[in-house]
């Protein structure tokens, strides 16, 4: 446990703690990754199964979707932008960085919620068809992912107000970094095997 | 050491315990039929390399155990510094290959013969019949005869007989241990099994899928008869037996156990629970005994929504429709 | 929110009605006991709120034998209930539950914890670390184990046993064959106490990837370390799925949702699939660290290195990769068509292999040895031949065709129990045989430690040999009686009768603690057993710093060459330094409460309530998130006081000079 510190990295890897953290986040989206490979599955297995509710055609609305993937596709850009500042050591720009990722990411949020309002509108309810159970829960648990980060990463920017740029914050800041770039690319993955395959299929 | 002498004493016990064993009729060792001869088959054959198996490792433990046993008189015996054997190891990894090599290329050859009509019945008209398990009881349709029985199912000797298993409720496993192995009675969706009985008799079938608090009450007879007997029986029945109603039907379904019944005519005239769009048949009120109860949703598909339609309308109905298909929707899962 | 109150408590069985006012009772006399003692301070203090590997460890151990306890006594009453035909002991209703909460019960809350439990103790002291890496991680997922099993076992009295099978299988574990709220205990339960394993795989494979003290490269690891590492990747991979299908199945129940139903286009088999899944590669979850086990007790008291080491490590890479690829074996019957079933007959028969390869190399390393007979010692012999039985009998369920006939059979039983209790529980006895004295500073009763070790073997056997038979005779599993017709009749009273046996033994192996707990000789050396691994290195029981001076290692069984070489077994005063540790919090313990409290909300459908109940768990997140406790420092002083009083002692390889 002794403080193991080594001050030729970057400062969030600089414990030994902290290395084990990220190493231990690292492990973490490993099972992120084994979670949402198992929701994909789910749905890739119950996607026609509409039981005379609607299908793919009838519910998506892709110009919807296509901001919602702009707006999240450019957080994950302001988040790197984040680091970078993290990595020059500007704690005011990482901060300002980190709440535009924030507010482009709550953007997402909006319209996924508006997306889910419009869908039971139209009476494709999660309790419709197995189709759409599973849709919701794919789509559902990314937002809620979503959301978690946010609120997470509110609660390191207070302590990145509070404590300065350390070794503990910068650590933190760089472990969500990790987690909001993961969900990009399971969104990336939702857009292309739910969006545009169940359009064109 | 008197500890070993009892590892020994163990060991002698367990071919006693075997022999005790085969004192009850083991069905799986008695096939009366070539499906369930196939399996005895390859079962015997896997037994063989078992005993093998079984004999190298316990004797080698026995010699191990026995020789290198702490004793007074080696105290002062200071074992030596050993990290292993690539000789061995080879020879230890690639007999079990060879084993499970014996054991796999049957197991192929099983697993695709008995996907098919037995092998020597090949022009043998096959009888059909549908089965549909329900809670708790087994209802057995012959299309071609037009009739329909349940928990029991007679059949002719020596005839193919194409068994079309599905469910109206839970899952169940339909298995006459005598004729052949077992295979999932599942709700929407067709399995298929062929099965043979060489002689007359009276077998066991049973379903081994546990499904609930009757479950084990969910036993039925077959009864292979020659072929004049079957015949007579048809005839019989067509002549004696009620028409089953849909309305009976409907009772019929709900969670009970039931004795014997016949009838001179199938369910299958209104409904096929195979059919992956037939309506639900499921009556959670019914299964409200105990502890204490949840919420249960309403189910547009649900039999008793008698109005609604539920004849698919979506952009994938071509192959969906036919439900011929839906005994491999599971392949690849 | 409309309480039914008269469903509330189950009511009726006065089996059950026995149990409730025996758990009021001890309930009671805990609360009593301890006030009168004025032991709530130590609790809290102590245990509750510790971070300490090993004390976690210890209440792993000790709620697994609670849940051992429970589980068996399932098991006798559904031994009782088949012991004569048409008996009329339990009802249908009652052995569904019994053999539900059992199967669940003995995997999830005995067989993983008492494992884990064992990793907690043994594996920072094998790899010469102070602590795991994540030290209040690791009392969060203790007690999100915690509460799952105390949430899953209070269900027989509140609301209703989960009765669909520990597998559940859909449809009838769905609301439309089951709609009384018992399932939903499963499905909660069950995802409480996942979380928390979930994190004991993480903390373990950064433990053992960073924290390796100098020298222990990964090829010099214990064998059991190396199972853990192996373990821990496998609950990486295998959790997450059961927390989908998990998730999955708590929507079906609670909000309708079409997954598995019947109606609504949902698929029974999809939910078959991700059980097994997860189900089979839990399977190894628990048999491989089992397998560590075996490799030290045999390596330690045949004075010899584990043979063929490097295979050994192989094999377990091998037996995980594999494991994930022969979960179909558990559905050959669904009618998935010859090549499925091909293809997983033979992934499955393969697993064969790698485990051979382990049975030969344990049976080489005793040869040329020096076989001690203690009762750890026992358990590891009795696992060789006994196992062989279920490996077996593995192959012969592994192949498709022949599955047809033992599927779902007695045979299916016999041979997951001849798996079960000898690569687990036979494993979990020989650890505890084996590292009580690093736990609690005394051995266990050697002499009644053999007596359990034989009724336990020989009652087992007899338990579970004539269900062989009955399988073939084509008794089905799960069946709450038999007819006199079918003959089933004397193997199932064998059987009975062998599972009292088992019983008794089971019961000595409690008087045993209770005995070695009051009696047993304090007054014994650091290493008592002439071991080869580093837990042996430091004292016994082990100090709450692990090691004043953290070990060098230069090869495999470390421990065993620094005794014979005399190196790094002397403290030099000037060695000693001030030792950073991590501090206790009662944080993990609330997080349990309010972990249990929204899920029985949720289990009665209480949604909201269980929503309120959650906020507390995310005011539990950000607490933590604003903790910046760094631990604490043990002064130099109290160091080299703890080491003096155990160093230098008469018979002791540790020496402490100034
Ligand atoms: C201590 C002695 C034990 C006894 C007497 C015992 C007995 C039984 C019996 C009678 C059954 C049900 C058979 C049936 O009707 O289908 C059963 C099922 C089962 N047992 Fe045990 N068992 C014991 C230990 C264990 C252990 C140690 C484990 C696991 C580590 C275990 C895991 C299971 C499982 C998973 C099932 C299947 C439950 C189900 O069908 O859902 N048992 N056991
Ligand atoms: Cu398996």
């Amino acid at each position: 446990m002794s403080a193991n510190v080594n001050t030729s990295l970057p400062l969030e890897y600089q414990s030994g703690q902290s290395r084990m953290n990220i190493l231990g986040f690292w492990i973490f989206l490993g099972a992120e990754i084994a979670l949402f490979a198992t929701l994909f599955g789910v749905y890739a297995v119950l996607s026609g199964r509409y039981a005379g509710g609607p299908t793919h055609q009838d519910i998506i609305m892709i110009r919807e979707v296509m901001i919602q993937t702009i707006l999240l596709l450019t957080s994950s850009f302001t988040c790197g932008l984040a680091i970078f500042e993290m990595r020059r050591g500007n704690k005011n720009e990482l901060i300002m960085w980190l709440v535009i990722t924030l507010l482009l990411g709550a953007g997402f949020l909006y319209m996924e919620i508006n997306e889910f309002i419009h869908y039971v509108h139209i009476g494709a309810s999660m309790q419709t068809s197995a189709f759409l159970s599973s849709l919701f829960v794919l789509l559902g648990t990314h937002g809620a992912h979503v959301t978690f980060g946010i609120g997470w990463a509110i609660l390191v920017i207070i302590q990145l107000i509070k404590r300065g740029l350390t070794s503990v914050t910068a650590r933190k800041v760089f472990i969500i970094g990790l987690y909001w770039h993961f969900l990009d690319v399971v969104w990336i993955f939702i857009f292309t095997f739910v969006y545009l395959k169940g359009l064109v299929l | 050491m008197k500890s070993t002498r009892f590892v020994v004493l163990i060991i002698a016990l367990i071919p006693m315990i075997f022999l005790t064993g085969c004192e009850t009729n083991m069905v799986v060792f008695e096939p009366q039929g070539p499906v369930a001869r196939t399996i005895t088959d390859l079962i015997n054959w896997s037994l063989a390399w078992m005993l093998l198996v079984v004999v190298v490792v316990f004797s080698l433990f026995g010699y191990i155990v026995w020789k290198y046993r702490e004793r007074p008189d080696n105290m002062d015996y200071e074992p030596p510094e050993e990290h292993g054997s690539t000789v061995l190891e080879i020879i230890w990894t690639a007999i079990p290959i060879l084993i499970v090599i014996a054991l796999t290329i049957p197991t192929v050859q099983a697993l695709y013969d008995l996907e098919e009509v037995p092998e020597g019945y090949e022009d043998k008209e096959p009888i059909t019949i549908h089965v549909t398990a329900a809670d708790w009881k087994w209802i057995f349709s012959y299309p071609e005869q037009g009739i329909e029985t349940v928990n029991y199912a007679n059949i002719p000797e020596d005839t193919p007989i194409h068994f079309k298993l599905t469910s109206a409720s839970t899952m169940q496993s339909f298995w006459i241990p005598a004729l052949g192995g077992q295979k999932y009675a599942m709700a929407k969706m067709e399995t298929e099994m062929y099965l043979v009985a060489d002689n007359p008799g009276s077998y066991v079938g049973k379903n081994s899928n546990f499904n609930g608090r009757g479950y084990a009450g969910m036993e039925f007879e077959v009864l292979a008869q020659t072929h004049e007997d079957f015949n007579q029986w048809i005839t019989d029945v067509k002549e004696t037996a009620p028409e089953l109603t849909e309305e009976e039907y409907e009772e019929l379904l709900k969670p009970t156990h039931l004795g014997r019944l016949t009838y001179a005519n199938t369910h299958l005239e209104w409904v096929d629970h195979a059919n992956m769009h037939s309506k639900t048949y499921t009556n959670p009120e019914l299964y409200r005994y105990h502890g204490y109860q949840g919420k249960t949703f309403e189910e547009e598909d649900n039999y008793r929504n008698k109005e609604t339609n539920l004849e698919h309308n979506g952009h994938h109905s071509d192959e969906d429709d036919e439900h011929e298909g839906h005994g491999g929707e599971h392949d690849g899962h | 929110m409309g309480i039914k109150w008269d469903e509330f408590f189950i009511t009726g069985d006065p089996l059950i009605l026995g149990a409730q006012i025996s758990i009021a009772l001890t309930m009671i006399g805990i609360v009593f006991g301890l006030t009168y003692l004025k032991k709530w301070n130590w609790l809290w203090t102590e245990w509750i709120t510790t971070v300490d590997h090993k004390r976690i460890g210890i209440m792993y151990i000790i709620s697994a034998v609670l849940m051992f306890f429970r589980g068996g006594v399932d098991g006798l009453l559904m031994k009782a209930q088949t012991s004569r035909p048409e008996m009329e002991f339990l009802s249908s209703q009652h052995y569904n539950e019994i053999f539900t909460t059992h199967g669940v019960i003995m995997i999830l809350f005995m067989a993983m914890p008492f494992l884990i439990g064992l990793m907690n103790v043994v594996v920072p002291l094998q790899i010469g670390a102070r602590d795991v890496a994540f030290p209040q991680l690791n009392a969060l997922s203790f007690w999100l184990f915690f509460s799952g099993a105390m949430l899953f076992n209070i269900s027989f009295v509140i609301g209703g046993s989960p009765d669909a099978g520990w597998t559940s299988y859909f449809p009838l574990a769905g609301k439309e064959f089951s709609p009384s709220i018992a399932n939903n205990y499963y499905a909660i339960a069950l995802q409480i106490a996942g979380i928390g394993t979930l994190m004991t795989g993480i903390n373990f494979i950064v433990t053992i990837l960073k924290m390796r003290t100098k020298g222990m490269t990964l090829m010099r690891m214990p064998m059991f370390t190396w199972t853990t590492l192996i373990t821990s990747v496998i609950i990486i991979a295998a959790f997450p799925i059961f927390t989908v299908a998990l998730a999955l199945m708590t929507f079906d129940r609670l909000f309708g949702t079409h997954f598995f139903t019947v109606s609504g286009g949902g698929m029974d088999m999809l939910w078959a699939n991700l059980f097994w899944l997860w189900g089979h590669p839990e399977v190894y979850i628990v048999a491989l660290p089992a397998f560590g086990i075996f490799s030290e007790v045999i390596a330690t008291f045949s004075r010899k290195s584990l043979f063929g080491y490097k295979s050994m490590v192989y094999a377990i890479v091998g037996i995980a990769l594999l494991s994930m690829l022969v979960w179909v074996h558990h559905f050959y019957t669904m009618g998935s068509g010859p090549a499925v079933n091909s293809f997983f007959s033979i992934t499955t028969m393969l697993i064969a292999v790698p485990t051979g390869i382990k049975m030969f190399n344990w049976l080489f390393t005793m040869r040329k040895g020096r076989i001690k007979m203690t009762t750890a010692m026992l358990w590891s012999l009795a696992f060789v031949p006994c196992f062989t039985i279920g490996g077996v009998t593995g192959v012969m369920l592994a192949m498709g065709a022949a599955d047809y006939q033992y599927h779902n059979t007695l045979f299916l039983v016999a041979h997951f129990h001849y798996v079960l209790i000898p690569g687990v529980v036979f494993a979990v006895f020989a650890g505890l045989y084996y590292w009580w004295p690093k736990m609690f500073g005394h051995l266990l009763n050697e002499k009644l430690g053999k007596w359990h070790f034989w009724l336990f073997v020989i009652g087992f056997n007899v338990t579970f040999m004539p269900m062989f038979f009955l399988g073939l005779s084509g008794a089905a599993r799960r069946t709450y009686t038999f007819s006199a017709e079918s003959g089933f009749a004397p193997l199932f009273l064998l059987s009975a009768m062998g599972s009292i046996v088992l019983a008794a033994g089971f019961a000595v192996f409690c008087y045993n603690i209770y005995w070695s707990l009051r009696y047993a000789d304090r007054n014994i050396s650091s290493d008592p057993w002439d071991a080869r691994t580093l837990e042996w290195a430091t004292a016994t029981p082990v100090q709450h710093y692990n090691f004043a001076k953290l070990p060098e290692v230069k090869s495999l069984d470390a421990f065993w060459f620094m005794k014979k070489n005399n190196e790094g077994l002397t403290l030099k005063d000037s060695e000693i330094e001030e030792i950073h540790m991590p501090s206790n919090s009662g944080q993990p313990f609330i997080m349990c409460v309010l972990f249990g409290i929204s899920g029985f909300f949720l289990v009665f459908e209480w949604s909201i309530a269980a929503a309120v109940a959650a906020l507390g768990i995310f005011a539990g997140l950000i607490y933590r998130s604003f903790d910046y406790n760094d631990g604490y420092h043990i002064p130099v002083d109290e160091v080299r006081e703890t080491e003096l009083s155990w160093r230098n002692k008469k018979g002791e390889a540790h020496k402490h000079v100034s």
